[in-house]
């Protein structure tokens, strides 16, 4: 079959969607059945001259062909069988060579998965053509016996006989499994903690200082505006989830923040937990227009779901699937000048559960 | 048929390379057109004009403005950026654009260097940070790996091999060099910020961090993109995948009847 | 020599029948029904690549200073995991080809599972009397898919932490029993513990590939005792045909397996996968651009990103926090889905009722594939999403317009892929064209004496014939 042909077959069939539809009808409308043995195999003859047989696979599902046995020799795929096997050989070998002189992954996992491929040619090619080539039967077995079945639920019913007592037994027995299952289940609970307050614990508080990531504090003229630095409790671990803040400077005359946040920027410092509240990845990116008359503009964004937020009125979705803003930690200035926090979060960080937005007093789990 | 058949892939061809070519010269011609537009030259009793105040009033004025003062909804004034920025957007041909509010994207730059150290001087003059300085081989790579996960990563991806966020997207940064990096990091182009707070150290630091991811150390051999799962995936599946269904096509009958 | 083995194991075990059966089982032999043996043989270098690396893997959160050959992360913090798996990388003789042989075999063999199962559907495999078989292998697939996230995890990577930190959300997303779900996992908040490391090398070590192992061996046994389904070319409901065990179809088997380790060990050894040393070690605040999971695991990313940020709160209580939907229904539907499927597509008018030892090629039941196809596309419309990304990066049409074009796409696409898929089949099978070798049957001509003569023809029909199909 030539790839022309092939192409003109799909085009065919694509193409003679009604046509062929409308040919079969009429074929229908003009068949008549052979009747007697020799001529059951066919399923109808148009009264043209010359018919095509369909449903071929009806027919061939009802005959299987005879056992097959090929016992001639090739000792041609016999030769090539060796050769392959002393090349897989060699590629081996050259394995533990190159293991014990050089330690090039390269080189060993060419030369190891080379002999591997080589060995299984080889053995396929046995397979094939070197042993002899038989095709045999067996019958497929039905399963199911109505006898054996009946015999099997008298046996299981046998375990009633000369029990009186059936429903007060059959009861206790329900309350064991429950219990039993229940006493099972239980130690699950071992495997960690309830919920309870943990997810609003952070370690910010008010005066806490803000350090980098080196520990140094974080001063009021480190950053410029459109700049962004990441900052974490000072002596507080890093790794804690309530820790870690994009603190991002921005002009004080684009700060839209809510009324009640009105004092939490000083000189434009905003910083927000770097925890996205869509699925806890770090939200590392900070976008600031050079222009923002044609320029996208300020916005700290996710890189797993691109959740963005606007760090300008307080951390709302811009866009994305984050189903909560990214929470605030109000800043304001310490004595010597550098960031301090003003007081807690103002909304839990992190990602949602059951009681994310009930806040501390009234988490139940 | 058999015509056809090499027909339309040669139309398609042609179409694609007219198409190019159209680009091309738009490119060329919205370029060619603000050079050749009537220059004014300079007002009397002006001091004789510099070439990089003449290519700037040619090139760059119909955004930027007659005096770099900008232009509303067109582009941001050039007054105090330095020769830092000028620098960086006309050496990586990210300026200038095509058309104002796309997106600053790298490219073989039109101008001659020294065009564009024309053009830096006369930028610089209207005040602003010098090109910086910058000493890669000075750099500490751990910290550099360090530094740039922590600040770079997020957008450039943490080999560098650029990335997205709405609203832009981010270049890789296989044709980067140290200068480029430590004029990017202090200029924060395009929506990228800058980084006042780390010092020429960490400068170097991040350089020479970038230096070396243009080779990383690929012990487990073909890189495949450095970009992680999406290029192994297409390994499974078109290499190993087709390999082995190859494989057990051979292996393997065929219905025959 | 081999009479007095046999002799020996059968005057002891009684071994001669079960082997005479054995070595003449019948192997119904198309290519096709080789996927699985592919799974079953990436199944193997998985577990003895495993073993390698379990005596090397620490499984703990404590840090350190790297202090290892690698220049670029040398005084680095990191963790005894990420530690562990550097040193397996660049130090110890062969770690990093077993390293990477171990995870291209994961993602390898997720793909023959794939492949297998998609055949298994197409062809009605999973029917009476196989539907439990059908179940263990859907199971077996889920295994596969945690094994491979939890593997890939246990390394402590930037991207698989970032991956970590998605799952923890998605626990804690289960409407009600989230928040206690994910503390129990991860005994606390995130990150954990130091608990949380050696729970999750156990799972990955011994429990998960025990329970692949022992569904494998019933998955086996349940083939052996029912027979391996076939195409009706070959058998029939009451006969299976085949290669026998021995020396036929052992050998082809045996050859398959060396070539499918052969082709993990070149793809180790020359095709870098997870170069953790360029990521460098995960911290909860650190991220980077262009994180995915493996490839298995990215039907997830996608319907976590093609979510609208849609979280269900009655008063204050969040029933359904975002996640939920790409990360915990979506896969639930799936698979909810895969499993439901033989009695479902009995309900449906899809499938009869009847035993079926006879395999369909997709064509024979034109609405069933077209049904399955529908679904498939569905599937990696989402799965594609989860990349647009990097198709972004390269063709600049926003990322904004991409999602919406993949949530459109990923609604409507797989209705018209239905009925286009159920066309084709129905057209295919009309014709009785095989798409590559073209026509078989048989050609009934009236000849001059008024009597009937048959040809056999194989690939093209005569002139007339095709002449009046075209019409």
């Amino acid at each position: 079959m030539t790839r022309g042909g092939l192409i003109a077959r799909v085009v065919a069939t694509l193409g003679g969607l009604g046509g062929l539809r409308r040919h079969r009808e009429n074929a229908q409308a003009e068949l008549h059945q052979i009747s007697g043995p020799a001529n059951r195999k066919f399923d109808a003859v148009r009264s043209g001259e010359v018919a095509v047989r369909g449903n071929e696979r009806a027919r061939l599902a009802e005959e299987v062909p005879p056992p097959e046995l090929d016992e001639t020799p090739d000792p041609r795929a016999e030769l090539w069988v060796a050769l392959l096997l002393i090349a897989a050989a060699i590629a081996f070998a050259g394995f533990v060579v190159f293991y014990v002189v050089s330690e090039d992954t390269h080189l060993l996992g060419l030369s190891l998965g080379l002999g591997l491929v080589l060995a299984g040619v080889a053995a396929a090619l046995a397979g094939k053509r070197v042993v002899i080539q038989e095709k045999t039967t067996d019958e497929y077995t039905d399963y199911g016996d109505r006898e054996e079945r009946r015999e099997v639920a008298n046996h299981l019913v046998e375990g009633k006989v000369g029990v009186t007592r059936r429903k007060l037994l059959f009861s206790s027995l329900a309350a064991v499994g429950a219990a039993l299952g229940a006493a099972t289940v239980v130690p699950v609970a071992s495997l960690g903690p309830r919920v309870g307050e943990k997810v609003y614990e952070t370690p910010w508080s008010a005066g806490k200082k803000v350090v980098d990531e080196r520990g140094e504090p974080i001063a009021l003229d480190t950053l410029s505006p459109g700049e962004f630095i990441t900052g974490f409790p000072e002596g507080a671990s890093k790794e804690e989830i309530g820790s870690a803040l994009m603190i991002v400077r921005l002009e004080t005359d684009e700060l839209e923040l809510p009324a009640d946040r009105a004092d939490s920027a000083p000189g434009g410092y905003v910083a927000y937990s770097k925890i996205c509240t869509h699925a806890g990845c770090a939200v590392s990116l900070f976008r600031y227009p050079t222009f923002d008359e044609t320029q996208p503009g300020p916005a700290l964004v996710c890189p797993c779901h691109y959740s963005t937020f606007n760090p300008a009125d307080g951390g709302k979705v811009l866009f994305g699937p984050a189903g909560r803003p990214l929470p605030q930690l109000p800043l304001r200035a310490g004595a010597d000048g550098s960031l301090e926090a003003a007081g807690g979060f103002y909304e839990p960080i992190g990602p949602s559960y059951g009681g994310i937005r009930e806040g501390p007093e009234k988490a139940p789990l | 048929m058999r015509r056809l058949r090499v027909l339309i892939p040669v139309v398609l061809l042609a179409a694609s390379i007219s198409l190019m070519a159209l680009e091309a010269s738009a490119e060329t011609a919205g370029k060619g057109a603000a050079a050749s537009s009537p220059s004014k030259l300079s007002a009397p009793g002006r001091a004789p004009e510099s070439a990089g105040r003449r290519l700037f009033v040619q090139g760059c004025s119909s955004c930027h403005g007659y005096d770099a003062e900008g232009v509303k909804g067109a582009g941001p004034s050039l007054v105090g950026v330095g020769e830092e920025a000028a620098d960086f957007y006309l050496r990586t041909g990210r300026m200038p654009l095509d058309r104002p509010g796309e997106e600053p994207i790298r490219t073989p730059s039109p101008y001659t260097p020294a065009q564009i150290r024309a053009l830096v001087a006369y930028v610089g003059d209207l005040g602003g940070p010098p090109i910086p300085e910058v000493n890669p081989e000075d750099g500490d790579l751990a910290e550099g790996q360090k530094l740039f996960t922590e600040n770079c990563a997020g957008c450039h991806q943490v080999v560098g091999r650029g990335g997205i966020m709405p609203g832009a997207v981010v270049p890789d940064l296989a044709a980067a060099n140290a200068l480029d990096v430590a004029e990017a990091v202090k200029v924060g182009p395009y929506v990228m910020p800058s980084f006042d707070q780390l010092d020429q150290s960490e400068i170097d630091d991040i350089a020479a961090y970038v230096g070396y991811i243009h080779h990383p150390e690929d012990k487990g051999g073909w890189g495949i993109g450095h970009i992680g799962p999406i290029p192994e995936g297409m390994v499974a599946w078109l290499l190993a995948g087709v390999a082995l269904l190859f494989t057990i096509r051979l292996i393997g009958e065929r219905t025959t009847r | 020599m081999i009479r007095r083995t046999v002799a020996a194991l059968d005057e002891r075990l009684g071994a001669a029948h079960p082997l005479k059966r054995a070595l003449r089982y019948v192997f119904p032999d198309h290519w096709t029904f080789m996927l699985g043996e592919i799974a079953m043989y990436c199944f193997v270098v998985l577990v003895a690549t495993g073993i390698f690396l379990t005596f090397w893997y620490v499984p703990s959160d404590a840090k350190l200073h790297y202090a290892g050959s690698y220049v670029p992360l040398q005084g680095t913090s990191m963790s005894e995991s990420f530690a562990s798996v550097m040193h397996i990388s660049f130090d110890v003789p062969a770690g990093l080809l077993v390293r990477q042989t171990h995870h291209w075999a994961a993602d390898v063999f997720v793909v023959a599972i794939v492949l297998h199962l998609v055949r298994i559907l197409l062809t009605g495999a999973y029917r009476k009397p196989r539907e439990l078989n059908y179940w263990i292998g859907v199971t077996m697939l889920g295994l596969a898919i945690l094994e491979g996230f939890l593997g890939y995890s246990l390394v402590d990577d930037l991207l698989s932490g970032m991956g970590l930190a998605i799952a923890y959300s998605v626990a804690m997303s289960v409407p009600f029993v989230g928040g206690p779900l994910a503390f129990l996992v991860w005994n606390g908040e995130y990150p954990g513990t130091d608990a949380f490391w050696p729970r999750l090398e156990i799972l990955h070590v011994f429990l998960i590939p025990m329970a692949i192992a022992t569904l494998l061996a019933l998955h086996l046994a349940q083939i052996v005792r029912q027979h391996h389904t076939q195409f009706p070319e070959e058998g029939s409901e009451r006969v299976v045909r085949g290669t026998p065990a021995w020396p036929g179809y052992g050998l082809r088997s045996l050859g398959l397996f060396l070539i499918v380790a052969g082709v993990l060990f070149l793809l180790g050894g020359l095709v870098q996968i997870n170069p953790i040393w360029e990521w460098g070690p995960y911290e909860p605040y650190l991220s980077t651009n262009g994180a995915q999971p493996d490839w298995y695991v990215g039907w997830l990313i996608g319907a976590l990103r093609l979510m609208p940020p849609l979280e269900v709160v009655i008063g204050d209580y969040t029933v359904v926090p975002n996640p939920f939907w790409g990360g915990a229904l979506f896969p639930a539907i799936v698979f909810g889905l895969l499993y439901a499927w033989p009695p479902l597509a009995r309900r449906l008018r899809l499938d009869d009722r009847r035993e079926h030892n006879l395999l369909d090629r997709p064509r024979d039941n034109p609405k069933r594939t077209a049904v399955i196809i529908a679904f498939l596309v569905w599937v990696f419309a989402i799965f594609a999403a989860g990349a647009t990304d990097r198709f972004y990066f390269r063709s600049f049409i926003s990322y904004e317009g991409q999602v919406w074009f993949f949530r459109a796409f990923a609604l409507l696409v797989p209705f018209l892929v239905y009925f286009v898929t159920k066309r084709v089949c129905e057209e295919l099978r009309a014709r009785e064209a095989h798409p590559l070798r073209g026509w078989r049957g048989t050609v009934i001509e009236r000849n001059e004496a008024l009597g009937f003569e048959e040809t056999s023809v194989s690939t093209d029909l005569p002139e007339e014939a095709r002449q009046q199909l075209a019409d």
